[in-house]
């Protein structure tokens, strides 16, 4: 690489960050946070044991899982209009991402309830508490030193996941590099300084999620 | 105002097969009544029933002035079960205590949580019944640090804590080491001097003898016999109670 590549790297480190800070981490934390109390409810539908909520469970985590991703987000962005529903790009997109991440969740989310031994809710109940109460205090505590692993799964995957916005014109992070990369043809320099930026995102993720996985695991005997 | 307990004709079938069949029992306020009988014989429904973890199919149970009536078909509401179960305390086999809480935090639970008593008159309380059951230093630890006899003795001093009228236990040692047993039952033979109703499922005849003021053999979800100590586990009149203890090599 040349002066003048890095001249351009150099300059565009700043509107990338830009594309960061402004397009990609709030998609993630807007899609995550929403994507996993839509997980929960779905979760507890599932869980109901009433016919209905749980076949409507069901067959919406079997719709997010058997579809790719970008034509979710197509459909919403592109296919919503012909019904008369337009939605502007961010808002398509977190959209998506959220209902992509409450499918997938909702299952480990399951998972990691069921996976409390029934004797708790048991002894909730001895103690005084109603159903809200037991899963409040005591079942999704301790569900989610079993979930925490694989929903730090789910974040990384949905931080990279959100690149596939910059195809309906998101300005994010991937969508960024191409608005800078394509007048100069600096693919291979711009692309990687992205590269780069989402790794970092990613490790300080996985750093993160070590030390929450300390902290659950705390209560129990090693 | 009568007995304290009231069991009449209480019915429970699991998948058609009767469990259950048509238990009465009653037992006066700061009494203890220890439950034996065979393996399967149903004591676990029967004290899971006075707390309503388990419905029975038919039947009803009293504890002090609060009263259920099972009947087939009919469902029980939520909240009266809830008021029947706040009667009774319950100490499982195996603790079930809140891994996740400290020793303090699962005493306090219920009165803070559930009973919305003030935080600090809470803990001043659950501290008190810690030192009660010999674990006042051990508030701060979890559960994972306690040996088997101590995590009982937390689940003794969680089911007090939400002050019930009667205290159940089921087979609360019988999960433990034998050097951990008599810690748990000095625990309960104190609970017992200071008056407190207590049913309790155990093998433990040494302690049935000790501390029980009835005895009620239950076999094949019936009572089969009932009476002192005296009587049913030293001259028992029934061949069935006869042959469980001698089972038990306890044969009067
Ligand atoms: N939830 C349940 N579902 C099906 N069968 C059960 C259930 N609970 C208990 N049983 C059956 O009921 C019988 C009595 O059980 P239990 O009350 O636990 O006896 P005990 O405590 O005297 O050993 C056993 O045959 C057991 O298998
Ligand atoms: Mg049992």
């Amino acid at each position: 690489m040349d002066a003048g590549t890095w001249e351009l790297v150099r300059a565009a480190l700043g509107p990338l960050l830009a594309g960061l800070v402004y397009g990609t981490i709030p998609l993630t934390a807007i899609s995550f946070t929403a994507g996993l109390a839509l997980a929960l409810a779905v979760a507890l539908m599932r869980l109901s044991g009433i016919a209905p909520l749980a076949a409507i469970a069901r067959f919406y985590v079997s719709v997010i899982r058997g579809t790719p991703l970008l034509l979710q987000l197509f459909i919403i962005y592109y296919g919503l209009p012909s019904l008369g529903v337009t939605i502007d790009p961010f808002p398509s997109a977190c959209i998506a991402l959220t209902l992509n991440v409450g499918g997938y969740a909702s299952e480990v989310v399951r998972a990691a309830i069921l996976a409390v031994p029934k004797g708790q809710t048991e002894a909730a109940l001895t103690v005084g508490m109603g159903y809200a109460t037991t899963m409040r205090r005591i079942v999704l505590p301790q569900a989610s030193r079993v979930a925490v692993p694989p929903l730090s799964n789910t974040l990384i995957a949905l931080v990279k996941d959100t690149s596939l916005a910059s195809t309906i014109q998101v300005t994010e992070l991937l969508r960024k590099a191409q608005e800078l990369a394509a007048p100069t043809f600096e693919f291979f320099a711009l692309y990687g300084v992205a590269a780069l930026y989402y790794w970092i995102v990613c490790l300080v993720l996985s750093f993160s999620q070590a030390r929450v996985e300390t902290r659950l695991n705390r209560y129990v005997a090693r | 105002m009568g007995p304290l307990l009231q069991v009449r004709g209480l019915r429970k079938a699991f998948d058609g097969h009767e469990v259950l069949r048509g238990i009465d029992a009653d037992a006066e306020a700061g009494t203890v009544t220890v439950l034996i009988g065979p393996s399967g014989s149903g004591k676990t429904t029967v004290l899971r029933s006075l707390n309503v973890l388990e419905v029975p199919d038919a039947g009803s149970i009293r504890i002090g002035d609060v009263g259920l009536d099972f009947a087939p078909g009919h469902r029980v509401g939520k909240r009266a079960a809830a008021r029947l179960r706040a009667q009774s305390g319950m100490v499982f086999q195996n603790h079930n205590l809140f891994p996740h809480l400290t020793v303090l935090g699962n005493v306090m639970e219920g009165p803070v949580v559930v009973q919305r008593r003030p935080r600090e008159e809470a803990r001043a309380d659950a501290l008190a019944l810690l030192e009660r059951v010999g674990l006042s230093d051990k508030a701060e630890q979890f559960p994972f640090q306690l040996s088997g006899g101590q995590q009982q003795r937390v689940g003794i001093a969680r089911a007090l804590a939400i002050r019930p009228e009667l205290m159940l236990f089921d087979e609360p040692t019988s999960a433990l080491d034998p050097e951990l047993v008599g810690e748990v039952l000095a625990v309960m033979r104190d609970l017992a001097t200071e008056g407190w109703t207590m049913v309790v499922v155990t093998h433990e005849m040494r302690f049935a003898r000790q501390v029980a003021d009835q005895v009620l053999f239950l076999d094949g979800g019936v009572i089969v016999e009932r009476g002192a100590p005296s009587a049913v586990l030293e001259q028992p009149r029934q061949e069935r109670t006869r042959r469980f203890l001698r089972l038990l090599g306890e044969a009067g």
